[in-house]
């Protein structure tokens, strides 16, 4: 699944697709967190899940008002139309 | 119980596969809504029903509005219009409900079936974690707070219009909508009061 997520952010060029990905990613690393805390009977891979969630929520927040203004700077959501921001 | 978790995870991967692959953004939140509940459903099954909850609250429903959000305010103008017509006639709601479907039956069986029995060790309870959240790890708990604040933060210094910024662009001809997409700004700010106080 971390891998589904990878390959998305490098094959989509769209920004809120590579967003998407990201949080794909997050997703299959506390999954694995989850397994292996549930496998060896301990609460800190619930707690290291938790750290991921809120670190995901701050980034979606930030990433998607980065969005909002690329897209009303650039006027598409192209990721490489960004890359030739100067300065 | 050992079939419901490969159930779910099998369910988690499809969405997840077609979510990465789908052309239009709606489409794909549906289906990567369908593969958070999944993966909500495998922690269920695993034994981390606290976590199971939060995966559903936060990620299905407080980070994916985030998304549906910034999807619809982007979605401007006639092409949108074209399209939603597309969708309503079109049947691309049946792949996301048919997998919603499988996960519906699954967790009816889950909790109506024999129960308690947990795939793995044994269930890891909400009191176990907190325990542990407040006692070892209050450190972390705190610096989880400074960065919420500091997404706060972010988020509202960069999803609001400057007014200088709007005379320059305007003069520079970039900012051809200046009025219109002036409520974007609130709902960021409105977006990101959410997590910081969920979480």
């Amino acid at each position: 699944m971390f891998a589904l997520g990878l390959t998305g952010l490098l094959v989509r060029r769209n920004v809120i697709f590579m967003l998407m990905s990201l949080e794909i990613m997050l997703n299959a690393a506390g999954l694995a967190f989850i397994v292996a805390g549930a496998r060896w009977g301990q609460a800190d891979g619930q707690i290291v899940f938790l750290f991921i969630l809120s670190m995901a929520a701050a980034e979606v927040c930030v990433g998607l008002a980065l969005v909002l203004q690329i897209y009303r700077r650039f006027k598409s959501l192209d990721a490489d139309a960004v890359s030739e921001m100067r300065g | 119980m050992e079939l419901a978790f490969y159930i779910a995870a099998i369910v988690a991967i499809i969405s997840t596969v077609l979510a990465i692959t789908r052309l239009n953004a709606v489409h794909a939140l549906l289906y990567l809504i369908v593969s958070l509940l999944s993966v909500a459903v495998v922690f269920f099954v695993i034994g981390a029903p606290f976590i199971a909850a939060l995966e559903v609250i936060i990620y299905a429903g407080a980070i994916m509005v985030l998304f549906v959000f910034v999807v619809m305010m982007l979605n401007l103008g006639k092409a949108a219009i074209d399209m939603e017509k597309q969708w309503q006639r079109g049947s691309m709601w049946v792949g996301p409900s048919i997998l919603a479907a499988i996960l519906i039956a699954e967790v009816a069986y889950l909790v109506a079936g024999p129960g308690a029995a947990v795939y793995g060790a044994a269930a890891i309870e909400p009191k176990q974690v907190g325990i542990v959240l407040f006692g070892p790890y209050l450190i972390g708990v705190e610096l989880a707070s400074m960065l919420l604040l500091g997404a706060l933060v972010g988020a509202y210094h960069l999803g609001r219009r400057t007014p200088e910024k709007e005379k320059r662009e305007s003069r520079n001809g970039i900012g051809t909508h200046a009025s219109g997409t002036a409520p974007g700004g609130d709902l960021v700010r409105a977006g990101a009061d959410r997590p910081s106080g969920s979480a």
